[in-house]
């Protein structure tokens, strides 16, 4: 028993000590290693192994945004954005068979080769057509072609074409404007495009939420003071005056007296913006507001104002006008109406240029230039519309007398149409000027004094008195309204000097003379069918979009219903300014 | 002290059934949402494309040469119309 106790005692083997303490320093060691690596994974590389993970299920989804509708003042659409699709494609991944790409080629309206020349392309991205109709897109997609894919885009569509082109612009193919109130008021309209993080499952549906990094913002509506039925009818009536005097080119402003809303604003020629190739600028330009020109006797009416103002004239003053010439220094004004004298009033109704000119040469230069600088000639009109001309009003320090003298009937100094139809507001309230708007605002403008309630209404009245048989403009008259107004038809100027046989017809006034609601001015370049007086070309112009407007927008009759009588085939509306 | 046990495991187990019940539902009523909204997006995409339509067919030069043209229709005579003012109307 005892030997074999230690026996057994013999056998166990006598280890060395530094063997379990070698091995035990090396577990300790591993669990270090461990523990030391664990630390530095949970710590210090948390945030990137989060991300890594975090890409296998979430992502983040672009939510986008529409860009805002612009419409009329009663909610009628002039720019709406829907959606279309462009095709893409991977040109490397593209395999198509004889019978596709032929298919795919007249859909996308491009000839095989075109379409060949295009997928050959080394780049890993092109597009094969942008902006399709979703027709078309969905049969693309119903062909299942491999490297070809879709993207969804917005396009702008104007239901108004022509008519509203010049007002509302257009956007180029980024969705941004580039024209117009498009691009006047690209900051509200445009949209925010939000994103958003979900996860998705392996389907690769969202399941859920985690957080909207940015909420998409879509633009907002725009409405416009236009009218579309006065817009309407107002580029129809310039259309087919200036088809029908064979003129280069026209432009009419209506505008509200009371809001200082332009209801009708358009230009010939025009363009249509849902199909913008081949555009020549002369189309494009927006002449009422960025376009000046020498406004000829349309002006006159502000001389006579003035004059009015230093209370030395009255309208009933007569002025001696004969032979009808006046010659200044080397220069001579002619009267197309000689006549010996003229009261102040006469002198607007026959347009006469030798009154208007006696009347400057005795006003203060800087008189005159403080009221045309009033009236708001030489700067642009707080419109915010891209491009809003300032027209031209030289210093009256550099004023000759023969300037002073032109200058009373409209020439030496340049205006846009929109600037001559805000100066006539002045005549239109007692005096007050109206600050233009394009976008509604519904409430009543608050004018700026620039002349005296007086003075105002007798302009007024003379101007009225211009468009009776006897004046200039008879054919501005509307059956059923009192309207006043003054007609120009100014010599064109060109290489420095006024050419002889190329002239600018126009008519500014308003109505109904009682109450006046609207201005209207009309201008027409180069009527060249043989007849350029203002009052033969500009004033039935107005005439027609007058009596329509003034019915669509209910103002009450303050005139007898009769038909207007016209002074037949006289010579009255002859002016040479 | 096992039985208290056995009830702390029979509330865990309920608590995660409920965890994944609401989890479930959650996840349902989400992809619901998701469905609606983009339901709403395609309807307001299709209000606009019926809005740009109403607004081509009601054109005024296409409304006016229809009414002039196919119905023979014409503006009435300044005489034979009667404009009464708002303040009439109350």
């Amino acid at each position: 028993m005892s030997r074999s106790a230690a026996a057994a005692t013999q056998g166990l083997v006598r280890l060395p000590v530094w063997r379990a303490r070698f091995v035990l320093a090396a577990l300790v060691g591993a669990f270090a290693v461990l523990a030391s690596r664990s630390i530095y994974l949970q710590a210090m590389k948390t945030d990137f192994l989060q991300e890594k993970g975090e890409a296998r299920y979430s992502r983040v989804l672009e939510v986008p945004a529409t860009r805002g509708r612009i419409l009329d003042r009663s909610g009628e659409a002039l720019a709406v954005s829907t959606p279309v699709k462009s095709i893409w494609a991977i040109p490397a991944d593209v395999e198509l068979s004889g019978n596709d790409q032929r298919k795919l080629a007249a859909l996308l309206s491009m000839s095989g080769p075109e379409l060949n020349s295009k997928l050959s392309d080394s780049r890993d991205f092109i597009y094969l057509k942008r902006q399709v109709s979703p027709d078309t897109a969905g049969t693309i997609q119903a062909m299942g072609l491999r490297g070809i894919y879709q993207q969804r885009e917005f396009r702008r569509y104007y239901p108004g074409g022509e008519v509203t082109a010049h007002v509302v612009g257009f956007t180029g193919v980024d969705d941004v404007g580039q024209e117009g109130i498009e691009l006047a008021h690209q900051d509200t309209l445009g949209g925010r495009a939000g994103s958003r993080r979900v996860i998705k499952d392996r389907l690769g549906q969202i399941v859920e939420d985690v957080e909207s990094i940015r909420s998409a913002q879509d633009g907002a509506d725009l409405t416009l003071a236009i009218d579309s039925k006065i817009q309407s009818l107002a580029y129809g009536a310039l259309k087919s005056a200036i088809e029908h005097h064979r003129a280069k080119a026209g432009a009419i402003v209506a505008v509200d007296v009371r809001s200082g809303e332009i209801l009708a604003l358009a230009n010939v020629p025009s363009y249509n913006p849902n199909n913008r190739t081949r555009l020549s600028g002369a189309q494009l330009r927006n002449r009422a507001i960025t376009d000046v020109f020498e406004p000829g006797s349309t002006l006159k009416p502000f001389t006579i104002a003035l004059a009015l103002e230093t209370g030395k004239l009255f309208p009933h003053t007569i002025v001696a006008t004969a032979p009808g010439r006046l010659t200044i220094a080397n220069y001579t004004i002619h009267d197309s109406h000689p006549a010996a004298g003229l009261t102040v009033a006469q002198i607007i109704q026959k347009s006469s240029n030798v009154g208007a000119a006696k009347i400057a040469l005795g006003l203060p230069r800087e008189a005159m230039w403080d009221l045309f600088n009033r009236i708001g000639f030489g700067t642009a009109p707080e419109l915010g519309f891209p491009g809003a001309a300032t027209g031209r009003l030289r210093n009256f320090r550099s004023w000759r007398p023969i300037e002073q003298a032109t200058m009373a009937y409209g020439h030496g100094i340049s205006v846009s149409l929109l600037q001559l139809a805000r100066a006539y507001t002045a005549f239109a309230t007692d005096g007050e000027l109206v600050p233009l708007r394009l976008v509604k605002t519904g409430s009543v403008a608050k004018g700026e004094k620039v002349l005296s309630t007086d003075t105002a209404r007798a302009v007024r009245a003379m101007l009225e008195l211009a468009v009776q048989n006897g004046g200039t403009g008879p054919r501005a008259r509307v059956m059923g309204w009192r309207v006043a107004g003054k007609t120009g038809t100014a010599h064109k100027l060109e290489q420095g000097g006024y050419a002889a046989d190329k002239y600018l017809s126009s008519f500014v006034g308003f109505a109904p003379v009682s109450a006046p609601r609207l201005v209207l001015a009309v201008m027409i370049d180069e009527p060249s069918a043989g007849q350029y007086y203002g009052g033969v070309v500009a004033a039935p112009v107005f005439a027609q979009v007058m009596q329509g407007a003034l019915r669509m927008l209910g103002v009450p009759h303050d005139a007898p219903l009769e038909p207007i009588e016209l002074p037949g085939e006289g010579d009255d509306a002859r002016e040479s300014t | 002290m096992a039985k208290l046990n056995l009830l702390l495991l029979a509330v865990l187990v309920a608590c995660a059934i409920g965890l994944v019940t609401s989890q479930h539902k959650a996840r349902k009523l989400f992809s619901n949402l998701e469905r609606e909204q983009n339901r709403a997006r395609e309807l307001d995409i299709d209000y606009g494309r019926l809005q740009l339509e109403a607004s081509t067919w009601g054109l005024h030069q296409r409304v006016e040469k229809i009414a002039t043209g196919t119905l023979g229709m014409r503006v009435p005579d300044p005489r034979r119309v009667r404009i009464i003012p708002k303040e009439q109307i109350r």
